[in-house]
């Protein structure tokens, strides 16, 4: 590690795999989010199941999850977390080898995914439905992602380890210890599996893996693909150094408690339910640590978003993450949830997240790194850029409104009674009364996800350019392909 | 829980508030006019050292109180109980105790009243209506009319009869029919005749010959539980052959999958579901819709 002044040093950096996750990412996100306009509709008009196991509901979903979750952001991470730790660190990967078994490790278990999921092989485990075989292979390169990140991390030239990286190593440490905890089960067979744990504890272990797949895959990953390119594409000087450090440290001690929610009123002991539901009413002000800092690193620089789009695509996931960070503690509170629990308020929630925040974060992100990677000076079309990011806005507003609608509708209706003690509302009858705002979620979510192909298109011809332009080179740093 | 988990349960909690008030508390900086960079540069990047939002500390440190408030006041820190001493099971059962206080009038009112007099009180038929949108639409569903092996409820064809009684029955103790499979038996060609003749009871177009000897398969395995002139016996739940209504489909295919196969068909128990009262009101709107066909129209009774 290199002690005070900067020197040049001529290192390389690896954008093969940054350049292989970032298509993957496009191609994955248009993969995962077909399927989820597809059971989107199946909701709507059943008939669109088309009487197929492969193609039930059932199937598809956890199919849908697993592309949009992990395909699609998994890829983002692994793209932007390479890019940037080489940047920051001004050093090149540890290891080209490792770094490329994690590509085609990853897109390995990808495929045994699609392939499985839809044939019904599962655990049954939300967002860990993999069986055995597929988690194991996850697991060694989940490992490998974590040698190659943090050995990165030895070798830099930069005394300090810059706060993106912080949010990306908390992201991976806990990802694996998160995967190898929940998925612990006794193989019966190659496809088949049971639980190393059992009833509320199974439960609970699983409810502790799922809210934080969301705490850390989905959220500090994230932040830290946020704290690099809000400031590099602002190029103006992050909000706040303590902030960082603040909503850092107390974002990842207490987001680990607050999986308890999801089992509100449940055979979860009632110490557990309470402890769930105030950490995640604490979780409030750590989560908003980041978009403040996010936002406020714009201070200055507001006019630029007039005419980047990009930007626009930063700032606006960052108002979405500020929006269901309020919207999840909210909902945390049990005579909240007694409400909102089971119904579309639920699946909402995580779409402004999932499309808001993750979505659009990702795909500034990936506007920013194109050019880069494939030696261009900029994408080929901002025209197209700015009619994604009103797709994608305009798609994210229709969906989360309409399961707000449905959601506390069917929470009212459910819990309506009448005079005489009877309950006012049949099931079916808030089925039937929720059509309308299924088809309103489907129709947005085609938006976002015709966004996602003016963006493939928009990828292609940029690679496709003639005219080459040399890139920015980093201040000390010569960047080769 | 013993004492240990539940010390350490209170001692990871204490430490998890104490540590977040610390790194919030420890980093507050007053504002100074000019704020500098931390000098740190990383491809480009820099930080300020901007103090952090005074309204965000607010904010921070008063979810920190209430949720110390609330752990006082709740269950939360392992075995301390908290001060009101609420627990979700007694929540539960405190509001189910007002209901029942608040409805045992009505209640007890009804149970008093025998079935064939309450079946077409509009208050009746009304929260009769709602128990079976909630409790047997899902099966007989919403119109009460029935599905492909669940029997519609607002005809006049009973499996187990339509007394007061033998509804009240079917609903406390549930019903499990036993139709045994009979392709070992009878062979291709014996379920083969034996589906000519059960479609020559309902007078419906059947091979003559293939009738006849169907018949004498009848009288020997089927006659014993569906009556020697096939109209079934309730007592068993034998369904009536001769009356065009069938459960699991009356086209020659669908008989001979019955036959060939048997049929096993499940009405679950409601008596731990559903209180005493509900089952009678239910039996009521039940009752009535039997009957409502030959008095008034059955859709206005629904």
């Amino acid at each position: 590690m290199a002690t005070g002044a900067v020197e040049s040093l001529p290192v390389t950096y690896n954008y093969k795999v940054v350049r292989q996750f970032a298509v993957m990412t496009v191609f994955w996100g248009i993969v995962g989010m077909g399927i989820g306009v597809w059971i989107a509709a199946q909701l709507a008009w059943p008939a669109l199941n088309f009487d197929l196991p492969w193609t039930s509901f059932g199937r598809l979903r956890p199919l849908h999850t697993n592309a949009v979750i992990f395909a699609f952001g998994g890829s983002a991470l692994f793209a932007t977390s390479y890019y940037v730790v080489q940047r920051t660190c001004q050093a090149r990967l540890m290891s080209d080898r490792l770094a490329a078994f994690t590509f085609w490790g990853w897109q390995a278990v990808i495929v045994a995914a699609a392939i499985t999921l839809p044939m019904g092989l599962t655990s049954s485990k939300e967002y860990a439905e993999l069986e055995w075989p597929i988690d194991i292979l996850l697991a060694i390169v989940w490992i490998t992602y974590a040698i190659v990140f943090f050995g990165t991390i030895m070798r830099r030239q930069v005394e300090h380890i810059y706060v993106a990286n912080w949010f990306f190593g908390a992201f991976i440490v806990t990802v694996s210890i998160l995967h190898v905890v929940n998925s612990a089960a006794l193989p019966v067979t190659m496809t088949k599996s049971y639980s190393a744990y059992a009833g509320a504890v199974d439960a609970m272990v699983q409810w502790w893996y799922g809210h934080n797949a969301v705490g850390f895959f989905l959220t500090a990953g994230f932040l830290g693909m946020m704290y690099y390119f809000v400031p590099k594409q602002a190029e103006r000087p992050v909000y706040s150094y303590r902030l960082s450090i603040v909503h850092f440290w107390a974002l990842i001690s207490i987001y680990i408690w607050a999986g308890p929610h999801h089992l509100h009123y449940t055979a979860l002991p009632d110490w557990a339910q309470s402890l769930g539901m105030v950490m995640s009413l604490i979780l409030l002000a750590p989560s908003w640590g980041g978009m403040i800092n996010g936002i406020m690193t714009l201070s200055g620089a507001w006019d630029k978003l007039k005419d980047d789009p990009i930007l626009r695509f930063l700032v606006v996931s960052l108002s979405f993450y500020g929006m269901s960070t309020f919207e999840g503690p909210m909902m945390a509170i049990k005579t909240v949830n007694s409400l909102s629990h089971y119904t579309d308020w639920t699946i909402g929630h995580v779409h402004s997240g999932a499309l808001g925040w993750v979505a659009m974060i990702s795909i500034g992100s990936l506007y920013h790194l194109f050019p880069k990677l494939f030696g261009k000076e900029q994408m080929y079309s901002v025209a197209l850029i700015n009619l994604h990011f009103w797709m994608s806005t305009i798609g994210t507003v229709l969906y989360i409104a309409s399961m707000w609608v449905n959601g506390i509708m069917q929470g009212l209706m459910w819990r309506a009674y009448n005079e005489d003690g009877t309950l006012t509302y049949t099931f079916v009858e808030s089925v039937v009364a929720s059509h309308p705002g299924y088809i309103v979620r489907m129709i947005g979510g085609l938006i976002f996800f015709t966004g996602m192909l003016v963006m493939a298109y928009n990828v292609w011809m940029t690679t496709r350019r003639d005219v080459a332009v040399s890139i920015t080179q980093p201040e000390t740093v010569v960047a080769t392909v | 829980m013993s004492n240990f988990w539940s010390g350490w349960i209170i001692l990871l909690t204490s430490a998890q508030l104490v540590a977040a008030l610390w790194i919030l508390l420890g980093n507050r900086k007053k504002p100074t006019r000019e704020i500098k960079t931390t000098g740190h540069r990383y491809d480009g990047l820099e930080e300020l050292d901007t103090p952090l939002p005074t309204w965000w500390v607010y904010m921070f440190v008063s979810t920190i109180v209430w949720s110390v408030g609330y752990l006082i006041l709740y269950p939360g820190m392992g075995n301390y109980q908290g001060l009101l001493g609420w627990t979700s099971i007694d929540q539960y059962e405190v509001r189910v105790a007002e209901a029942d206080e608040q409805y045992r009038a009505m209640r007890d009112r009804y149970l008093a009243m025998p079935v064939e007099e309450i079946a077409f009180e509009p208050k009746v038929r009304k929260m009769g209506r709602r128990l079976f949108g909630n409790n047997c639409a899902q099966c007989h569903g919403s119109d009460a009319y029935g599905a492909h092996g669940f029997p519609n409820l607002a005809d006049d064809d009973w499996l187990y009869g339509g007394t007061p009684e033998a509804i009240k029955a079917t609903l406390i103790h549930g019903r499990q029919a036993a139709m045994p499979a009979w392709q070992a038996i009878l062979g291709d060609s014996g379920i083969e005749e034996a589906t000519q003749y059960v479609l020559s009871l309902n007078a419906r177009e059947a091979d003559s010959g293939k009738a006849a000897k169907g018949a004498q398969h009848f009288q020997a395995y089927c006659a014993a539980c569906h009556g020697a002139d096939g109209k079934g016996n309730q007592l068993m739940g034998a369904p009536n052959l001769t009356n065009g209504i069938w459960l699991y489909g009356g086209t020659a295919d669908q008989i001979a999958h019955t036959l060939r196969n048997g049929r096993n068909g499940k009405m679950p128990a409601f008596s731990d579901t559903l209180t005493e009262d509900k089952i009678h009101i239910l039996t009521a709107w039940v009752y009535g819709l039997g009957r409502s066909s030959s008095t008034t129209a059955t859709a206005a009774n629904l």
